[in-house]
């Protein structure tokens, strides 16, 4: 518990608190191949955390790890300084810890706007009874849940395709979408998987600037995975590097840019 | 006007009705096939089950009662009492649900992400594990089913008609009251498919389960309203048939009916299921009427499939069925 009490204000003002998500020890296996090992790190309340590394580093794991949809043989997360205990994805959902995906994981079939309903669920308490005849507590929260949905919908500025079918969208538009899911819930955690892989200069630039107002104006804690370094070192507070399973590198970006550890491992080095 | 033409009016009034009892068990199998990829060859066993049990429960019969004679050599067969009609059905809703719960925990769990005809095998062993213990619980002697519908001629419209035309069209009671009540429930279903959380759950389960998972929903949970669903749809089919023809072994067939209209609806759309029960409703009995008579008759037992291979050929997906593109 040592590091929860400090919190301290960045030089562009804005609060990092405690730690909100710390990872102990996490080894994660797939039958002989270890792709985790031994990885402990934490998350601080309101603050940009990267995990970066290169091609199979385990980075994706980890996030997978943390969202629940691989469980680690060793180690332990803790939420707030409580253990958690092994969970399901959707239970993790629910905790408030939202997600996008590497590849995208919208409901190609359904619109925008009932995509980003969809991470509303959590927040909707109304039972099938009610739901199924309408009844007052069900008619309340949709709502309010509009009013969630359209404030989302202005901030990703796609207003002009609420209507479309996410199917049909192009590729940088899907990513937004699938980001306004996830601050549908509004998030404790917002994890990102890759979010600015397979786009143009213009759409990364889009996309850093949304990571970095979410952040900012709602205070949401983000925990993002990213290839690209300069996009990483520009958005992020505190950045942690794995390598082959392993973590070679925490810090904050200046930090980690000069650790000899992180430099062979992204420009290579000739081993003994 | 000449009598053939009002003839063939009043077949297809009752082609259309007949396509609405059709189209009440495809809207089963669109149900369940739309939110978990599964071809339930159950469906129809499982309104023959539903139906069973709500004759069971409405004559106070004592489930599994041959079972229980023969283990404790008693004698019993019957409470004694008659449960009204709307309080059986309330009950055997409960029953249908019970037993999506138990489809769910005991065979579907153990068997998410396998083949689909894995998952089709496993329906067809469901459907004569239902066929077997609905028997052992209720008995196998065929029924009779009254929960009150009106049964017969509609003398109404047979007096308008024959005030208009000079000939009364037969339509039965029964097929009017199946009519608005397939008209219900297909409304009823798709607003809460469209606007309800459970729907939206359901609709984003049928899309992509890691992406559902990542918004909070569970997907047992899903699957188990689904089942549930299905089996409130299998009720009322049920309750429909059974009234019609008794309630007997002959019940589960009609799911062979359904085949076809899915065929031609397509396997994902619930507006699909009733205009594809209506088209293979009409169809068959306005071909029977017309060609009928020129082949040597019984055109009802083969027209659908026929019609549905055609289907086949020319649009796989059926009329309403969701196009299937791939992006390379």
């Amino acid at each position: 518990m040592k590091d929860s009490i400090d919190s301290h204000v960045t030089a562009d003002g804005r609060t990092i608190g405690g730690v909100l998500m710390e990872m102990r020890d996490i080894t994660l296996r797939f039958g002989g191949v270890v792709a985790i090992k031994g990885i402990s790190f934490d998350i601080r309340e309101g603050e940009i955390r990267a995990i970066i590394g290169p091609n199979g580093a385990g980075k994706s794991s980890m996030l997978n790890v943390i969202s629940g949809f691989y469980h680690p043989q060793e180690g332990d997360v803790f939420f707030r300084g409580e253990k958690r205990p092994t969970m399901r994805p959707y239970e993790v959902a629910r905790m408030g810890i939202a997600r996008t995906f590497q590849n995208i994981a919208l409901f190609e079939g359904m619109s925008v706007l009932d995509n980003i309903m969809t991470g509303r669920l959590t927040h909707m308490n109304s039972g099938i009874l009610s739901q199924a005849l309408w009844w007052g507590r069900a008619q309340k929260e949709e709502t309010a849940n509009r009013e969630v949905i359209e404030k989302v919908i202005d901030f990703l500025e796609i207003q002009s395709i609420r209507k479309t079918p996410v199917g049909r969208l192009p590729y940088g538009l899907k990513k937004r979408v699938e980001l306004g899911r996830a601050l549908a819930a509004e998030p404790k955690l917002l994890l990102l998987d890759e979010p600015m892989a397979g786009m143009n200069v213009e759409e990364k630039e889009d996309m850093s600037r949304f990571i970095l107002d979410v952040n900012d104006e709602f205070g949401t804690t983000i925990a993002l995975i990213e290839h690209d370094m300069g996009v990483v070192m520009d958005l992020s507070d505190r950045v942690v590097v794995m390598d082959y399973g392993k973590k070679i590198g925490d810090g904050t970006p200046d930090e980690v840019r000069n650790n000899q550890q992180v430099i062979d491992a992204y420009l290579g080095v000739a081993h003994d | 006007m000449p009598d053939q033409l009002l003839y063939a009016m009043e077949v297809t009034l009752n082609g259309l009705m007949a396509g609405v009892l059709y189209a009440l068990v495809a809207l089963g199998f669109v149900l369940i096939f739309k939110a978990s990829g599964i071809f339930n060859y159950a469906q129809g066993v499982m309104a023959l089950f539903a139906a069973l049990t709500l004759v069971g429960i409405m004559d106070g019969q004592v489930p599994f009662a041959v079972l229980i004679n023969a283990v404790f050599g008693t004698e019993i067969h019957n409470f004694g009492w008659e449960v009204p009609a709307i309080l059986a059905i309330f009950l055997t809703l409960l029953v249908m649900c019970a037993l999506a719960w138990c489809v769910q925990k005991f065979v579907m769990r153990h068997l998410v992400n396998q083949e689909p005809i894995i998952l089709f095998m496993a329906t067809i062993g469901l459907a004569y594990f239902l066929e077997g213990f609905g028997d052992l619980m209720w008995g196998a002697d065929i029924k009779k089913l009254d929960v009150g519908l009106p049964q017969g001629l509609n003398d109404t419209i047979d007096q308008v008609t024959y005030g208009w035309f000079g000939y009364g069209f037969f339509i039965d009671n029964l097929d009017i009251f199946a009519t608005v009540i397939a008209a219900i429930l297909v409304i009823g279903l798709t607003i809460f498919s469209q606007y309800s959380k459970q729907g939206r759950a359901l609709r984003a389960v049928a899309d992509d389960h890691q992406a559902a998972l990542s918004v909070g929903i569970s997907l047992n949970y899903i699957w188990v309203l689904v089942w549930s669903i299905a089996g409130f749809v299998a009720l009322v089919a049920g309750i429909m048939w059974g009234t019609k023809s008794g309630v007997q072994f002959s019940l589960s067939l009609i799911a062979l009916k359904a085949l076809p209209v899915l065929m031609l609806g397509g396997f994902t759309s619930i507006p699909g299921a009733i205009v594809g029960g209506l088209i293979i409703g009409v169809g068959e009995k306005l071909f029977e009427f017309l060609i009928g008579p020129m082949v040597g008759g019984a055109t009802e037992n083969w027209f659908a499939y026929v019609l549905a291979l055609l289907f086949l050929v020319f649009r796989p997906q059926g009329l309403f069925g969701e196009k299937i593109i791939e992006r390379v």
